[in-house]
């Protein structure tokens, strides 16, 4: 996985909640047995509106996503996280996720970054005309408006995040561990 | 042994500690692993590049569910089972070939066992009391109603339980969800966690593990309470748990692979200490009174849209906040309503009565005991009854449910998830409606453009004979309470 620093770049700004993983990407779009080429799909309805950021060139490869509450809610399927980062995106900006969707961004290598409302509400004014970027070593969020907010993050996703970790080879660490378990519990 | 009191979530995830980071993350054990096609093509590809195995495919359990078709199959044609959509077939022949490959216990799709993963893991005893149980669907939740640990995970996640039969999770917080007294006439389980999420709103759970405690789920079937456990996610958390008790063990005794013998007693003892502690604390408490849950619908694009049948479409400019108001009127345009108009006056084109939150036998035996004798409205366009499982349909069929459906102008057809999420052929046309006993309301979750409003089975009978959103208590008798699901 690619470690995550630093990202900077332009921001859709979807100043919406409750973002579900059926609005990121629908049903029809699940079939396939891969990982990648769902960014095309992502967001169609969204995008059946005239003017929408996702048309917008000025917005092209933006690798940031700044939305309100509830972002990623409703289904677990994965395939969100990977239309996101099909997309380009690697850093959602939200003032809340959902807890599947925020497990499985981090597992592909998008920061979940959790701001307060007001902060929120800055950037999704600001992202028409600046730039934003996430700095996950400093644990802050800045724009070339000149926002500077500061977040945190849970210390094991941030670690796997820094270091671009398989969290499948640090788990087979534990190896002893699971097989001890196995032996107590007669499972 | 700890003194502290402690409760179920606690004593549950206590259990499974398979070892503790210092930074409070925890490896799980996972005891149950249930995969179907949609979310493990991916985990299994994983699995393959990276040379590892699944570490225990006798703890797994497969069966393709979101992209077959619920039209004519096994018994019927007897043929192998025709999948029209090159890009369904190809996902169910891939965890054909996983299966086999991995050595993953299967059900197949001509099974009279197969049918929803929700379904068919409590049914088979698969899923038991004080076990982790964890699926790449998010309606994992469902088990909880005996008393499992089971939340919805992502396909990574798959893929890691698969490798390591393991996840490292943080311990959530526990909510309380407090329920005293009688439902009402008419009114079933589906609308006691309408009603919920509607209270709490789709993110009020998020972070914690919901506990259903109080008389009107303890005086609840297992069948209902797995409805309510199904739609915790709807509320945002990822658990639901009920205690098991007397009416979980009548209900797992002699599944096929719930345990046998003395080994079944001995579990039954075990099983009974899964109660919250008196004196345990939870994070959160909400308290309801069952008499005041009315039949309820939704009127929005969101599970937490709620209203009571009785009542009219929201006024977005009755909503505090902006952002609420905004989305509010972005919901009533998608829906092609407005506010102010009855519930009762809006008119259905589609029926679907199925999904893992609404397929199991009393559901089915509840949409009948309205059907029955009645005819669907002219104005149905179609009326889909989808049972959950091979099993459900067959049990259905014993009790002549089938020709109550059938009589009445549904389609009875084979199981599957439908037109919960229209992976399959069974879709509602854009900007039509459709009364459905589902679990989400989303923007193009039934097919892009299509109108969704949730409701119990009854009410989505109901719906059928009047052709328009409708209280099913105008159509009942007075013996319904009893049937109700």
């Amino acid at each position: 996985m690619t470690p995550f620093t630093r990202v900077e770049g332009r921001a859709y700004a979807l100043p919406f909640s409750n973002i579900d993983t059926d609005v990121i990407i629908p049903a029809e779009h699940l079939k396939t047995v891969r990982r990648t080429g769902l960014g095309r799909h992502a967001f169609p309805a969204l995008r059946a509106t005239p003017g929408n950021v996702f048309d917008d060139p000025a917005y092209r490869g933006a690798p940031i996503i700044v939305a309100l509450d509830n972002f990623g809610c409703g289904s677990s399927r994965e395939h969100a996280a990977w239309a996101l980062a099909d997309l380009g995106v690697r850093a959602v900006i939200a003032a809340s996720f959902s807890d599947i969707f925020a497990g499985n961004a981090f597992k592909n290598g998008i920061a979940a970054v959790e701001l307060g409302h007001t902060e929120v509400e800055a950037l999704l004014s600001a992202a028409s005309e600046h730039s934003v970027s996430v700095d996950l070593e400093r644990q802050t969020v800045t724009s070339s408006a000149g926002h500077e907010f500061h977040f945190t993050m849970d210390h094991f996703r941030r670690e796997c995040l820094l270091g671009g970790l398989d969290e499948i080879a640090v788990t087979l660490l534990h190896e002893p561990d699971i097989r001890t378990y196995e032996l107590r519990t007669g499972i | 042994m700890s003194i502290r009191p402690r409760t179920l979530y606690e004593k549950i995830w206590d259990a499974h500690v398979v070892a503790r980071r210092d930074d409070g993350t925890c490896l799980i054990y996972i005891d149950r692993h249930l995969v179907h096609e949609v979310t493990s093509p991916q985990a299994f590809e994983g699995l393959r590049i990276a040379g590892r195995k699944v570490r225990r495919p006798d703890l797994t359990l497969a069966v393709a569910d979101h992209n077959v078709p619920t039209t004519l199959r096994a018994g019927g044609n007897g043929g192998p089972l025709l999948i029209e959509d090159p890009a369904s077939a190809a996902q169910v022949a891939a965890l054909e070939g996983n299966v086999a490959e991995f050595a993953v216990p299967y059900i197949d799709v001509l099974a009279v066992e197969q049918g929803i993963v929700h379904v068919v893991g409590p049914e088979q005893g698969f899923t038991l009391p004080g076990t982790t149980v964890v699926c790449g669907d998010s309606h994992t939740a469902a088990h909880g109603a005996l008393g499992a640990l089971a939340f919805g995970i992502g396909t990574s996640e798959v893929e890691h339980v698969l490798a390591t039969q393991t996840l490292m999770m943080k311990p959530s917080r526990t909510l309380e969800i407090r329920v005293d007294g009688k439902l009402g006439f008419g009114v079933t389980p589906k609308d006691l966690v309408l009603t919920i999420i509607g209270k709490l709103g789709t993110a009020g759970g998020t972070g914690y593990v919901m506990e259903y405690r109080g008389s009107t789920f303890d005086d609840m079937s297992i069948e209902g309470r797995l409805t309510v456990a199904n739609m915790s996610i709807e509320a945002g958390a990822r658990s639901g748990l009920f205690a098991p008790d007397e009416k979980t063990f009548a209900y797992l005794k002699d599944r096929p692979m719930a345990p046998k013998g003395a080994d079944w007693d001995r579990a039954v003892e075990q099983w009974r200490k899964l109660v919250s502690d008196e004196g345990a604390g939870f994070d959160r408490s909400v308290k309801f009174d069952a008499s005041d849950v009315a039949p309820t619908v939704t009127w929005g694009t969101s599970p937490e849209d709620v209203a009571p049948i009785t009542a009219a479409v929201p006024d977005p400019e009755s909503f505090s906040d902006g952002a609420k108001r905004q989305s509010a009127q972005r919901a009533l345009d998608y829906m092609g309503l407005s506010a102010g108009q009855r519930l009762q006056d809006v008119a259905v084109e589609h029926i679907f009565i199925g999904s893992c939150t609404n397929s199991r036998i009393e559901d089915l035996r509840s949409a009948a005991a309205v059907l029955k004798g009645r005819k669907i409205s002219d104005r149905i366009k179609q009326a889909l009854v989808v049972p959950g499982s091979g099993l459900v349909k067959r049990q259905a069929e014993a009790e002549g449910l089938d020709r109550v459906f059938i009589d009445a102008g549904f389609d009875w057809r084979e199981p599957g998830c439908s037109m919960c999420l229209a992976m399959n052929p069974d879709k509602v046309p854009p900007r039509e409606r459709c009364a459905s006993t589902s679990n989400r309301n989303f923007v193009g979750r039934q097919g892009p453009g299509a109108r969704t409003h949730l409701m119990s089975p009854a009410m989505a009978a109901a719906a059928a004979v009047t052709g328009r959103l409708t209280d099913v208590r105008e159509l009942l008798s007075g013996d319904f309470g009893e049937l109700a699901a």
